[in-house]
């Protein structure tokens, strides 16, 4: 009897299992091989040893074009957004009528940010004779043409982003609710100012909040991809000005086929974001209060 | 006043009406600024090509749908045949994520076996590993198998839980159900199969419909997957009909073009409006980052 309950919980498994080893477990192994060979989709793979990370490294001018970038868009959206997200979400937390309608209002552009819809609207938004301009126009200011100056491209998709800040306001509101409201009680008595309690009590307890939307919101710029591919015609441009790793990785990998380099990408990738989470983990301690 | 009074009501008592009204004009104009792309795009859908860049009000001068099915046929391709693409994909891809992973949550939240809890760890660990990684080799293996330009590799892999966030999703709901559920069924003789269909999944209703729901969002917005696996384009979804409109008739035609954007949004936006409180407890509950 024990002994076939202890068999049924993976029947149950079985896709998991199934996917878990071909399409997760095995693959990212054989990327990690691959990511020593030089291979082109024909014939074999052909070992080269660390010659694929060392031109990352040392020799690709546009790796360093894309991580540039890739890192300004993380370092100016994640901290935008969360500021947005835990602004808006203290407004909503203060009682006011109508939350769930701003609630649902706010967090609509979340939904939709992903799709192609959306992109190909903020390629035309910010053209140089598109809406923002226009709007610019009525304050007697003459913008310049956002999407394809190289100066100006990135904020394009950092304002996409920042634009899409209804999802962690969500998770701020659902924080917000938890604070145990008789320490505000006591400290109104003791005389606190609202503004006292917000930096003594409602911010710190909040901290932890503050550090999962931190962590997942940094992890997501990471990866993002379809803004900067639409916004640029799948290009990164212009001259590389919206080269998201992850595009310039696609390119390597299906516009040039060079499969061992695109695999040694990805795996820096990797390595990449779990060094930022691990530092995150780490320093946590020093900002992050966790109840007892 | 009462001790017991919430917070918020005894914000809202104190605070002076003028500041009330001040967060109302702030969150207004806040609201304004967000949905004005959006609205804007549904101006212009419905507006003649020439008026488009002329124009920042919401309000067109004169109505004029053409546009709708001018861009349904403006590629080779009717719009027609991406949508139900799309909805193929989306279906199956609902489904075998609703199978897949309450299978796998209903194992390591209610069955014990030895491995249970290095099969969860596991699980949770592949939520941290960016899709980049496995990119190249499953290109590779599905290439092989000769599945490259059908929706094959789009689909079948969610029947195999690879969505690990749902399982976690459902294993949080099934561990909230009492266990003398499970107990009492055992008891009389249930099996483990029967447990899971007749009682777990029927009480958990809610959960499953989150899952679903947002499996197909995602999956209709997808944008990276079609592009790499669909190549001819009578398999594709409205997400590379649209950018293949962009890409010819859209430079010259944007009525058309934002014509085609909207009815891409509707679904979605109908999802929305009919399980809002469904998505927004997803989210607040799990962390969901979108």
């Amino acid at each position: 009897m024990r002994r076939r309950r202890s068999l049924v919980g993976y029947v149950f498994l079985l896709p998991w299992l199934a996917g878990f080893f071909g399409l997760t477990l095995g693959p990212a192994m054989a990327s990690l091989y691959l990511s020593f060979t030089s291979y082109d989709l024909i014939g074999t793979p052909g070992w080269i040893g660390l010659d694929n990370y060392v031109r990352i490294l040392t020799a690709d001018s546009k790796v360093a074009d894309s991580v540039h970038v890739t890192l300004l868009y993380v370092a100016m959206s994640v901290p935008l957004k969360l500021g947005f997200a835990l602004a808006i979400a203290l407004i909503l937390n203060k009682g006011i009528m109508g939350l769930s309608l701003y609630r649902a209002l706010f967090y609509l552009p979340s939904l939709l940010g992903a799709s192609v819809a959306i992109a190909t609207l903020w390629r035309r938004v910010f053209a140089g004779d598109g809406l923002v301009n226009h709007v610019l126009l009525q304050f007697g200011i003459e913008g310049p043409s956002w999407v394809s100056d190289p100066n100006t491209a990135l904020y394009t998709l950092v304002a996409l982003s920042v634009w899409q800040f209804g999802s962690p306001m969500i998770i701020f509101l659902a924080g917000l609710r938890q604070l145990p409201q008789d320490l505000y009680e006591a400290a109104s008595i003791d005389g606190a100012t609202k503004r006292q309690q917000f930096w003594r009590i409602t911010l710190p307890m909040l901290t932890p909040v503050i550090f999962f939307n931190m962590v997942v919101q940094t992890i997501d710029a990471f990866k993002a991809f379809t803004p900067a591919f639409i916004v640029s015609g799948g290009s990164g441009g212009p001259i590389n000005a919206t080269l998201f790793y992850t595009l310039y990785l696609y390119q390597e990998a299906f516009g040039y086929l060079r499969m061992g380099y695109a695999a040694a990408l990805a795996w820096l990738l990797v390595l990449t974001i779990v060094a930022v989470t691990a530092v995150a983990f780490v320093t946590q301690r020093l900002w992050v209060h966790y109840d007892e | 006043m009462s001790r017991r009074a919430s917070r918020a009501t005894i914000d809202r008592s104190r605070r002076p009406w003028h500041r009330t009204l001040g967060f109302h004009i702030l969150l207004c104009l806040c609201s304004l600024v967000m949905l004005y792309p959006l609205l804007w795009m549904f101006a212009s859908s419905v507006r003649p090509n020439a008026d488009i860049f002329q124009s920042i009000s919401l309000w067109p001068a004169h109505w004029d749908f053409s546009a709708y099915p001018r861009g349904w046929s403006g590629l080779q391709i009717s719009f027609g045949q991406f949508f139900w693409n799309s909805l193929i994909i989306s279906v199956l891809s609902v489904t075998g994520n609703v199978i897949s992973c309450s299978l796998a949550a209903y194992a390591v939240s209610r069955l014990h076996f030895p491995g249970r809890n290095l099969c969860f760890g596991l699980m949770l660990g592949t939520l941290m590993i960016p899709y980049q990684v496995t990119l190249v080799p499953q290109y590779i293996l599905f290439l092989n198998l000769d599945w490259v330009n059908s929706f094959l590799p789009l689909v079948v892999p969610k029947f195999m839980a690879v969505d690990a966030f749902f399982i976690f999703l459902l294993t949080q709901f099934f561990r909230g159900l009492p266990r003398e559920l499970d107990e009492a069924a055992v008891m009389d003789g249930c099996s483990p199969l029967r447990i899971y269909w007749s009682i777990i999944l029927p009480l958990s209703t809610p959960a499953l419909a989150t899952a679903a729901i947002f499996t197909f969002i995602f999956t209709w917005d997808d944008f990276f997957g079609p592009l790499i696996y669909l190549t001819d384009i009578e398999n594709f979804t409205v997400q590379l009909g649209l950018r293949g409109f962009l890409d010819s008739a859209g430079q010259s035609d944007w009525s058309a073009m934002f014509a085609m954007a909207v009815l891409t949004l509707l679904p979605v936006l109908a999802l929305f409006l009919f399980f809002q409180r469904l998505l927004i407890q997803g989210i607040a509950t799990t962390g969901l980052k979108r």
